[in-house]
């Protein structure tokens, strides 16, 4: 499926949103695509709605500290055709200093619980999300533990237990 | 604590019935199954036809803690998990036991990690520990058999002029 289709899908992205710019990788047999945050919402839809390529099944998002990069993090949406039996992963550079993202979640709703679980391990902010709140941990824990500034064994007194 | 803690002295009658008490109470420990992750298997295993628990007086497995006398906890304890697991233990009836199924309940185990709590005798009175990653179910047996002897040898004294315990309170 994946040399069947790969050209196709990297022309009809390119033609479909031709004033967006595209990086495109490959990489055993995975096709992944990097682009502006500013145009996320925008190609997603495009993405799913597209009569080609309908990447109908949001399969994750998730993100990757790159610690010292200038842009440090980057959010990873992996996505999958049914139609096309494709799967595409895409990504978008994030910077510290503006911790944010458009949320996706209008577009594919299982992307709900997936950003909240990337807001709760690393700390970025999905803009207008229906329901950001913390994940796994505690609500009133204020640390991002998947960042790679964050200790393995945590940070004492950040997690309450009960006296005994 | 049942109603032989009101008994005084160290009489014929009193001794012996703190002793037919505390041999009936051994021989009927029924486990609060506060399985939370992998060894849960195991401790279901132990109550199967193979390993059989019921012929030690435990097979009453009561999801409700106010019917249990001694609490298994068989699996990786979070942070978040141990308001929990610490609330269902301070609603059993006095007397309660708890027995550490696991390295992870232990020790933390493998995962020495920020959510995993070190060992839950930091907020539990452990009784008792079994070793294994999973503990074999045969292991499990032989922890409850030795928690049986520990509860044979308790008498209703031990538990006069006990302080009462606060519960926690959890959000
Ligand atoms: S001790 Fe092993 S089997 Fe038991 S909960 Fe931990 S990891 Fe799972």
């Amino acid at each position: 499926m994946f040399e069947e289709y790969k050209d196709k899908v990297i022309s009809t992205i390119r033609e479909g949103m031709p004033d967006v710019e595209f990086e495109f990788s490959e990489f055993r047999g995975e096709l992944t695509v990097a682009f502006d945050k500013a145009k996320l919402v925008e190609v997603a839809k495009f993405l799913r709605d597209d009569d080609f390529l309908r990447f109908n099944y949001m399969v994750d998002v998730t993100a990757v500290d790159w610690a010292t990069r200038t842009d440090r993090f980057e959010v990873v949406y992996n996505v999958f055709s049914m139609k096309l039996k494709f799967r595409l992963r895409f990504k978008v550079a994030v910077d510290e200093s503006d911790l944010q993202v458009e949320t996706v979640s209008g577009v594919w709703k299982a992307a709900d619980w997936y950003e909240r679980e990337t807001y709760d391990m690393y700390g970025i902010k999905f803009a207008n999300h229906p329901d950001l709140r913390r994940f796994y941990m505690p609500e009133e824990f204020e640390h991002y533990p998947l960042r790679k500034d964050f200790p393995v064994m945590g940070i004492p007194g950040s997690l309450t237990m009960p006296k005994k | 604590m049942g109603l032989e803690a009101l008994l005084k002295g160290d009489g014929f009658i009193t001794t012996t019935l703190d002793a037919v008490i505390a041999w009936a109470r051994k021989n009927s420990v029924w486990p609060m199954p506060m399985g939370i992750s992998c060894c849960a298997i195991e401790m279901m295993s132990v109550g199967d036809s193979k390993y059989d628990i019921s012929r030690f007086g435990s097979e009453v497995m009561r999801m409700t803690p106010r019917q249990d006398d001694v609490m298994i906890v068989a699996g990786t304890v979070t942070y978040k998990m141990s308001h929990v697991v610490r609330k269902v233990y301070d609603q059993m009836a006095d007397p309660k036991w708890v027995i550490a199924m696991g390295v992870c309940t232990s020790t933390g185990g493998m995962y020495r990690s920020y959510p995993v709590v070190q060992g839950i005798d930091q907020f539990l009175p452990v009784d008792l520990y079994v070793a294994g990653c999973p503990p074999r179910p045969d292991n499990l047996l032989n922890g409850l058999m030795q928690i049986q002897e520990k509860i044979g040898k308790t008498r209703a004294r031990d538990f006069k002029n006990k302080k009462q315990e606060t519960a926690t309170v959890v959000k």
